[in-house]
């Protein structure tokens, strides 16, 4: 199987779909003329021209809206949020229109759009720039939140995401673009709301999402050579819809979990998951839950420290060695 | 002027030497836009800007070595390693930031001179912004409310014809600064590359704000240098001979250069000796940013609470932080 990196499973995604449905649009700041901010949609206003492929001003509020509306009378936009921290910008349009018109009209309207771009720390930008906004987002319901990890991911569920009749907020990761992985060049779909068994193991379950999946790959694959610990990493791929099904089934099978989120520990994903394992399987669980964070606090600059904010792999390993203990 | 281009000149190769991290906005080229506008203000006039920070910071007083041990992450730094290039802050000197969110700071230039205005003090605020910040909601929200109560608020547009690689052209309808006359402000537009031409403008513009609380649109046209970032290679939207021929012709430090030479108030060893002076200036910054500690781990949970802080004054109840 070919080696695609993660901008580029995304990247024939969305030009699949381009071909396949002519009412998909491609709508962003610099998504064309420049190519995207990170290249993610490089050479695709060449292929599909400024019809399918729009370059917006910075106004998010005015095309995440506008794209809403398009969505309500047949158009299909993907729409790039150059970081996803940026949609602070566009809240309003899409908690309060994308999520809610299709209860407001009793089911009368629906609004098939993806909204897509990084949503991640780690890189040095600073507190503006570093939101992780995958819990805020699917506390709201309306929305579907996907969190791709690896190419493979990225590719069969954007193309799922952009098929969805329902407002999609597709939150990729910065340091994921470059990342390789092996893609099928046949076509293929991940239905949303699967999660992914990403390494079986006995001991314990590893929960992640994003790039904190790779944390924890990394982590179980040192927690087995040098600790003789059996690891199970399950990869959500989506928060909303959540895979209840099989992370209970890996509780079940392991009796002990740990919950890994980049994002912040209140209200994270990880307190819905923790409530959700103990309601259903309290009886299964040999420990109390455990769960790795970033520090709470606003994302910090200093580039060492914000690299000790975040998890990692030496923090996944501790904690589930003390889980074990 | 000349130390804020020597400055980024020295945190551009502390960049390419992995000291920094992050984004790098660089204001070459800028520099008469910062500098003329700030030169105008007195002790009750504030500042508030983007992410394009640097000029303005120095412009408003900011010591280079806290800018300098800010870009490097350093406990030292003006904002303590926590803000980083795009978040300069220093309230003693007026300068309210350094704002990374395209548009976000405009607001908050309106709330100053709303608290200048309720407060009964006569300042003004100038809010800075980039000619692709304009097509922001909350820009123009903020136009509105600035005519409408009579702020004592200056939008400084600060056109360098670019946001990132969409020109002015496939940004924005309409001319930029006369957007006010749909608000009812007054509005001016002028050239940036010469100090003289921005203080001519911008004085009228400030007085009326600081004396009789009228808001303004200013823009002010410009050029920048350096891509957008020193991450953007900056080869798909603009060509170099462009960029050239800006340097070439307008540069705002030769303009200004020349100028003070024609009229005799400097000298080539003068000159000279100026630029020695600010690059070994620029050089001790980054030797002091170099030496200096970087914040510890204890210290990613400080500044984010005032009670967390100043636990004598706690009031609250409760815990705070979660792990
Ligand atoms: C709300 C928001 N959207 C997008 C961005 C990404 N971004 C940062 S700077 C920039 C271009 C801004 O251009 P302009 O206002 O002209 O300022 P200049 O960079 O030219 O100083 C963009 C799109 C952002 N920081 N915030
Ligand atoms: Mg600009």
């Amino acid at each position: 199987m070919p080696l695609l990196s993660y901008r580029e499973a995304i990247r024939h995604a969305l030009a699949e779909e381009l071909q396949r449905d002519p009412n998909v649009v491609v709508m962003g700041e610099e998504v064309g003329q420049f190519n995207g901010a990170y290249k993610v949609t490089e050479g695709l206003l060449e292929k599909f021209g400024p019809k399918r492929i729009v370059d917006t001003p910075i106004s998010e509020a005015g095309f995440v809206g506008l794209g809403i509306g398009a969505s309500m009378l047949g158009i299909r936009p993907v729409i790039e949020l150059m970081f996803w921290s940026f949609y602070a910008v566009a809240f309003d349009q899409i908690l309060n229109n994308a999520a809610n018109i299709r209860y407001m009209s009793g089911g009368q309207i629906h609004c098939p759009l993806v909204i897509r771009g990084p949503g991640n720390g780690g890189t040095n930008v600073g507190a503006t720039h570093s939101h992780t906004p995958e819990a805020i987002c699917a506390s709201h319901p309306g929305v579907k939140v996907v969190c791709p990890a690896t190419a493979y991911d990225a590719k069969g569920l954007l193309k799922s995401a952009i098929r969805d009749n329902d407002p999609v907020l597709f939150m990729e990761n910065t340091l994921l673009y470059g990342e390789k992985w092996e893609v099928p060049t046949e076509e293929y779909l991940i239905p949303l709301g699967l999660a992914d068994v990403k390494r079986p193991g006995t001991d314990l379950t590893i929960i992640a999402h994003g790039r904190a999946v790779v944390s924890s790959l990394a982590a179980a694959h040192t927690l087995e050579q040098d600790h003789g610990i059996s690891a199970e990493v399950v990869d959500l791929r989506s928060i909303r819809p959540l895979d209840e099904e099989t992370v209970l089934a890996s509780v079940r099978k392991t009796h002990r979990v740990l919950l890994v989120e980049e994002g912040k520990p209140f209200c994270g994903v990880g307190a819905q998951l923790a409530f959700m394992i103990q309601e259903a399987a309290f009886d299964d669980l040999d420990a109390p839950i455990r769960r790795i964070n970033s520090i709470d606090a606003p994302a910090i600059y200093s580039p060492p420290l914000e690299a000790q904010q975040l998890p990692d792999a030496g923090k996944i390993i501790q904690a589930a060695i003390e889980l074990l203990r | 002027m000349l130390l804020i281009r020597r400055f980024e000149e020295r945190s551009l190769r502390a960049y390419q030497a992995k000291k920094i991290g992050g984004f790098l906005h660089l204001y070459n080229g800028q520099e008469a836009v910062a500098v003329g506008c700030c030169s105008l203000l007195g002790d009750n006039d504030h500042v508030i800007t983007a992410y394009r920070d640097h000029g303005h910071a120095i412009a408003m007083g900011m010591d280079i070595k806290a800018l300098m041990a800010e870009l490097y992450g350093k406990a030292t730094g003006c904002s303590k390693g926590k803000g980083g290039s795009m978040h300069f802050f220093d309230p003693a000197r007026n300068f309210w930031g350094g704002h990374g969110i395209v548009g976000g700071q405009v607001p908050l230039g309106a709330g100053i001179a709303y608290a200048l205005k309720y407060r009964g003090i006569a300042g003004a605020c100038l809010a800075f912004m980039g000619d692709g910040a304009v097509n922001q909601g909350s820009v123009h929200e903020t136009y509105n409310l600035a005519a409408l109560w009579q702020l004592p608020v200056v939008f400084v547009i600060e056109n360098n014809g670019y946001s990132m690689g969409t020109s002015q052209a496939r940004s924005s309808a309409g001319e930029l600064s006369k957007r006010a006359e749909g608000y009812d402000m007054d509005w001016g537009i002028c050239g940036g590359h010469d100090i003289y031409e921005v203080r001519a403008c911008m004085a009228k513009f400030v007085a009326q704000a600081r004396d009789r609380s009228k808001p303004a649109i200013v823009e002010i046209d410009t050029y920048r240098y350096r891509g957008h970032s020193v991450a953007d290679p900056d080869n798909t939207y603009r060509t170099k001979a462009e960029v050239e021929e800006y340097r070439r012709s307008k540069d705002p430090i030769q303009v200004f250069r020349n100028a003070l030479l024609a009229e005799g108030v400097l000298d080539e060893i003068g000159a000279t000796a100026i630029d020695a002076a600010v690059r070994a200036e620029a050089e001790a910054a980054a030797e002091f940013a170099e030496a200096s500690p970087f914040p510890a781990v204890a210290d990613i949970t400080k500044d984010v609470y005032w009670e967390e802080d100043n636990p004598s004054e706690k009031q609250s109840r409760g815990r705070i932080f979660f792990g």
